[in-house]
């Protein structure tokens, strides 16, 4: 048998092999983002391109690096130069890159959105470093950091970068030592609640019991967030390591991925982490020599978003209905087969190995008291950099939605944080420091990291209705606070929606809402009504102007808006007529157009021929108007 | 489905009840659903009643109980699509297709689904045609792909 240190002194000389290459590396972020932007579509073209001219290189697929809006990513290194990145590359842009810089010697910076090395390089010129572009800058990669830099699919790559060193280190100590650091650390859960991972792990642990489990929750049933896909997808051993580091804290030998099943790639990573790890040994029994015995379980879920919540996980691994049940006892006593179980983030665990390799001190250095480390999001809605982020905690929400985030296309209105469980802020509260305690103070909170900005296209009483239409469905029925208060919530916001409110929706909304937080078994209850208390919090005018005016200003709820068609502009194409699927649109070529109201079913279409379409002339509208209840 | 098409399948599995669920999915991926057959068949390799694995599976938004069409049409209905129109286009797959969701169209060319979060949300809204995801759609780019015969 070959032994580790052999392995990863195998690994090093490959990675270094790879870094001081003499043929060209090609790198192409091929994450679900990327591919759904193109990137596979890129791939083809770069490989046909090298074909053709005869050239020899390397290509590297690599996870996501951030931001995603500027995807497909491509980079490319040529021998003894740093690193470049370009973004929007589609197949003829590689192409042309490709052609200019590994034949020619021009790296086309034009073309070029940052450099991974160190400034002077002649090929550097005209390029900024990449983590130094105003999107990365602010930012802090620790989680992240193999994120879009090494390949995937390769447990070499993760070696030669420190990897499963955090796991060696453990394994030489005592449990409880191990236990000690992460205290001193400081790191919370970063599934939402942010509870001092320390504590339940010292539960778990002092339980009686030679057979504990512990689980790592990539539920992700937020319908907006992507981190934990992306990080699977992008650094899947750094998850596992974590997974293994937390089971030898708690004494538990068998640990289990409980993975939404649409997350095909991830899956596929996952799998192939394993059984890369079982080829080097370090997983089944006597690990590493140390007598550590480890299983992994990778557990497909039907997706659910009441399943990510402990004891309905849990449920669902047994093969049952996802239904949570009352706690006490608590996972950690009993949970998986009646077991010990520890369930924990994917962030969280992620993390671990970081903290293991580099000492508790180290992660203390990251954020603020009380709020160590970092924290990433998906920064996602009406901003103009979107993409996935990691920045410490403390960070002000500004900052984020700004300096990183570009500010929104339209004029910025609010801010979503945590999901169907969080709430909506207002620019009033975009100088609260990101902490759980302070988001929660502000009436949202930190969540696992959906984060989506709202701006004046956005209608907040539309968006609470989406949330709780949302949990409404995803009620698991079992506590009628729950199941029926939701219902009752999506009823009197549906009416305001349409504009058949009275004065008394908004009392009647606000009490309902707080009894059902107040009164539900499960988190997902006691969660689901913040989308509501929020935006009556933060965004009461808008709400009052549905009620009272019949007016939404985002022009956004269907019942309270018209559509239009502006005479000056109105050339007359016939555009929207052709469209239309209820023929409410009459006018004869080049005369101008009418929209019959009874007819028209506000399904959009018109509207985007007239704004799309290069023979129509913007003159469609949709506008909603004041109405006197 | 023949015999071995099945004991292929469960192969992979001990046959113990946690692997309900996985079983289904397996399942779901190579039928497109779960049908009656299936549903026999896994009630006997797992010893639990037909009525137990029906209690589970209706609990999960993503079984289904009729057969796909050729093309499965899924459009996003996560946060960032919703809020960059998602539901203006899953409302157009359901006029312009006639059918509504989780249904299969009488030709069994198209089935209509929603997801949540496929992962793309810098790219909303987005909707998924089998494994391709279209991003940035319209209305309009929606007709063209529902119109395209292939
Ligand atoms: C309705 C509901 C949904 C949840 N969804 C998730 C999820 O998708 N991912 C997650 O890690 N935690 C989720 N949680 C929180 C978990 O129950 C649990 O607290 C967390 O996984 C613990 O890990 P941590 O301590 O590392 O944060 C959810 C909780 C509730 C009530
Ligand atoms: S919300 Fe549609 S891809 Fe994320």
């Amino acid at each position: 048998m070959i032994s580790f240190e052999t392995r990863r002194e195998k690994a090093r000389r490959k990675w270094d092999q790879l870094e001081h290459s003499k043929a060209p590396v090609i790198y192409i972020g091929s994450a679900t983002c990327g591919r759904s932007a193109g990137a596979l579509k890129v791939l083809q073209a770069v490989k046909e391109t090298l074909k053709e001219h005869k050239l020899n290189a390397k290509i590297v697929q690599v996870g996501c690096i951030g931001p995603c809006y500027m995807e497909p990513l491509m980079d490319i290194r040529l021998a003894d130069s740093p690193r470049i990145c370009y973004a929007n590359v589609n197949p003829q842009r590689a192409r042309k890159i490709i052609e200019s810089y590994l034949l020619k010697g021009n790296p086309l910076p034009e073309l070029a959105v940052g450099h991974f090395g160190e400034n002077g390089h002649p090929v550097t010129e005209g390029i900024p470093r990449f983590f130094e572009i105003p999107m990365l800058q602010p930012q802090v990669r620790l989680v992240l950091r193999n994120c879009g830099m090494i390949d995937p699919e390769d447990i070499d790559h993760y070696l030669a970068n420190d990897g499963y060193q955090g796991l060696l280190d453990v394994l030489s100590q005592k449990p409880e030592e191990v236990i000690e650091i992460v205290k001193e650390a400081g790191l919370r859960g970063r599934g939402g609640a942010g509870f001092p991972t320390y504590r339940k792990w010292e539960i778990c642990r002092s339980v009686p019991g030679d057979q504990k489990y512990m689980i790592c929750n990539v539920s992700e049933g937020d319908p907006g967030a992507f981190m934990n896909r992306a990080l699977i997808e992008g650094d899947p051993h750094c998850v596992l390591e974590g997974l293994m580091i937390a089971s030898y804290a708690i004494g538990a030998s068998h640990g289990y991925v409980y993975i939404n099943s649409d997350y095909h790639l991830a899956i596929q990573r996952l799998r192939q982490a394993a059984e890369q790890m079982r080829e080097y040994g370090l997983l089944g029994e006597n690990i590493l020599g140390t007598g550590f015995d480890f299983e992994l379980t990778i557990k497909e879920g039907a997706g659910a978003f009441v399943c990510g919540e402990e004891t309905a996980l849990i449920g669902s691994v047994e093969g049952r209905r996802g239904m949570p049940r009352s706690r006490p006892p608590f996972p950690a006593v009993e949970g998986l087969f009646g077991k010990p179980t520890i369930i924990n983030n994917v962030e969280t665990l992620g993390t671990l190995p970081n903290i293991i390799r580099n000492g508790a001190a180290w992660y203390r250095g990251y954020g603020v008291k009380g709020n160590y480390g970092t924290k990433t999001f998906s920064l996602v809605g009406s901003v103009r950099r979107g993409g996935l982020i990691e920045v410490p905690l403390g960070t002000k929400l500004r900052r984020i939605i700004y300096d990183i985030g570009g500010g929104s296309w339209k004029p910025f209105k609010g801010v979503q944080t945590g999901g169907p469980s969080g709430g909506c802020l207002s620019e009033e509260s975009l100088d609260i420091p990101v902490e759980y305690e302070s988001m929660q103070a502000a009436g949202s909170i930190m969540g696992s990291g959906g984060m989506i900005i709202m701006d004046e296209d956005t209608c907040v009483v539309d968006l609470a209705l989406y949330f709780l239409n949302f949990t409404q469905k995803e009620s698991c029925g079992k506590c009628s606070p729950c199941r029926v208060g939701t219902w009752h919530m999506v009823t009197i916001l549906d009416r305001i929606a349409r504009g058949e409110s009275d004065a008394d929706d908004l009392a009647k909304l606000q009490t309902l809402a707080e009894t059902a937080a107040r009164a539900s078994l499960c988190g997902l209850g006691q969660t689901a009504p913040n989308p509501v208390l929020t935006t009556l919090r933060h965004f009461r005018a808008e709400y009052l102007s549905h009620v009272q005016d019949k007016y939404c200003r985002a022009a956004v709820c269907r019942e309270l808006v018209e559509y239009d068609i502006d005479p000056e502009k109105c050339n007359g194409c016939q555009r929207c007529i052709e469209i239309c699927p209820t023929e409410a649109i009459s006018g004869a070529k080049s005369e101008l157009h009418r929209i019959d109201q009874l007819r028209c079913i506000k399904c959009k279409a018109c509207y985007e021929v007239c704004r799309y379409d290069p023979l129509a002339s913007d003159a469609i509208v949709i506008r909603s108007r004041r109405r006197a209840s | 489905m023949k015999d071995k098409d099945y004991s292929r399948l469960f192969a992979e599995f001990e046959g113990v009840e946690a692997d309900l669920i996985p079983v289904l999915v397996r399942i779901q991926e190579r039928d497109g659903y779960i049908s009656e057959e299936a549903v026999r068949r896994v009630s006997r390799f797992l010893r639990l009643s037909e009525n137990q694995i029906y209690g589970v599976a209706s609990f999960y938004p993503k079984f289904r109980f009729t057969e796909p069409g050729k093309k499965s049409i899924k459009v996003c209905m996560g946060t960032a699509c919703h809020v960059r129109g998602g539901l203006f286009l899953s409302e157009a797959v359901g006029w312009q297709l006639g059918v509504g969701i989780g249904q299969t169209t009488a030709d069994k060319r198209f089935d209509f689904q929603r997801a949540g979060c496929l992962g793309c949300c810098t790219l909303a809204p987005v909707v998924m045609v089998n494994e391709d995801v279209h991003s940035r759609m319209s209305v309009i780019r929606l007709k063209e792909i529902l119109e395209k015969d292939d």
